[in-house]
């Protein structure tokens, strides 16, 4: 990752432009050509710096359901609740944390009413409490890391 | 949103094309004009269904390899006051109010912080302790240690 990387990451975290040639419109924002701009996002992605370039959705506003949960996994099946947990399409990232609540997912799925189910069925194949915690209020989500 | 709205989030969850004219290789996988592609897109992001059009970078790839869920039991009554002022702040990418579990579970305001040090960290949390102040009953952090599963939504590719 050079300086151009640099520029085009914190650049392109603002937004990109919906129009006929928007990397030629963003390549000359930046001061490079269309080729290379997409060679560099092609290699960003291609090297994982990058974990995703296109639209961004919004889970509630697309009428699906949305919500994180938790659950208390012992640490003698850890692995094995990770299966169950992540062997759910609608269970879209798992994460790992220290705390006694070791275990965090985020469900989305299609219709609202299908988040519950997901819920009990968790519970009922890892036979543990599912906390989960919808959100109540939103007060700001985006992305501005410097790279 | 009708199904050509889900037919046009189905064939771009997985990134924009990367070739100079993205909206018309879309528009042509799906059948569709150029026109009414990108209509559809910009009446999404005015609804909000498209958040932003953009990179997502890799956090940890960018050095960025602390990055705490910070978790606070707010008064309810400051909850949606502090809650802004927090989400204002340019190191938190994410924050929102929850539901308390009680007695395990106490907090209700989660802020997603990100720094390259875990000093920095300590200094982010020292950060949002001075703006919650005496609304604030408690606190902790939590650290992700391993990512178990990350697939990104993968909403309107089957219908139930």
């Amino acid at each position: 990752m050079d300086e151009v990387d640099k520029q085009i990451i914190n650049h392109l975290q603002g937004g990109f432009p919906v129009c006929d040639s928007p990397y030629q419109v963003v390549a000359e924002q930046l001061g490079l050509t269309e080729a290379s701009l997409i060679y560099r996002i092609k290699r960003l992605l291609d090297t994982g710096l990058l974990s995703r370039f296109g639209p961004l959705f919004h889970a509630e506003q697309m009428g699906g359901g949305l919500t994180l949960a938790a659950v208390k996994a012992p640490e003698q099946q850890f692995d094995q609740i990770t299966d169950i947990i992540n062997s759910f399409p609608e269970v879209a990232h798992n994460y790992a944390r220290s705390h006694e609540l070791n275990m965090w997912f985020v469900i989305a799925t299609d219709l609202p009413e299908r988040l519950s189910e997901v819920i009990d069925e968790i519970q009922q194949q890892t036979q543990l409490r599912v906390y989960n915690m919808p959100k109540i209020n939103e007060y700001f989500v985006g992305l501005k890391l410097q790279a | 949103m009708d199904d050509l709205d889900r037919q046009i989030i189905s064939a771009t969850q997985a990134g924009l094309p990367l070739t100079p004219q993205p909206y018309q290789a879309v528009a042509k996988e799906l059948g569709i004009s150029t026109e009414l592609l990108v209509q559809r897109i910009k009446l999404m992001q005015q609804q909000k269904v498209i958040r932003r059009i953009g990179v997502v970078p890799n956090h940890y790839r960018l050095g960025y390899s602390f990055n705490g869920m910070t978790v606070w039991n707010i008064v309810d009554e400051k909850i949606d006051e502090l809650g802004k002022q927090v989400g204002e702040l340019d190191f938190v990418s994410h924050c929102y109010h929850r539901p308390r579990h009680k007695p395990e579970w106490n907090y209700n305001l989660f802020a997603m912080v990100h720094s390259k040090t875990e000093q920095g960290v300590k200094q982010q949390i020292q950060i949002i302790t001075e703006i919650l102040g005496q609304y604030n009953l408690g606190q902790d952090v939590l650290y992700s240690t391993r990512i178990l599963k990350k697939t990104g939504l993968r909403i309107g590719e089957k219908r139930v």
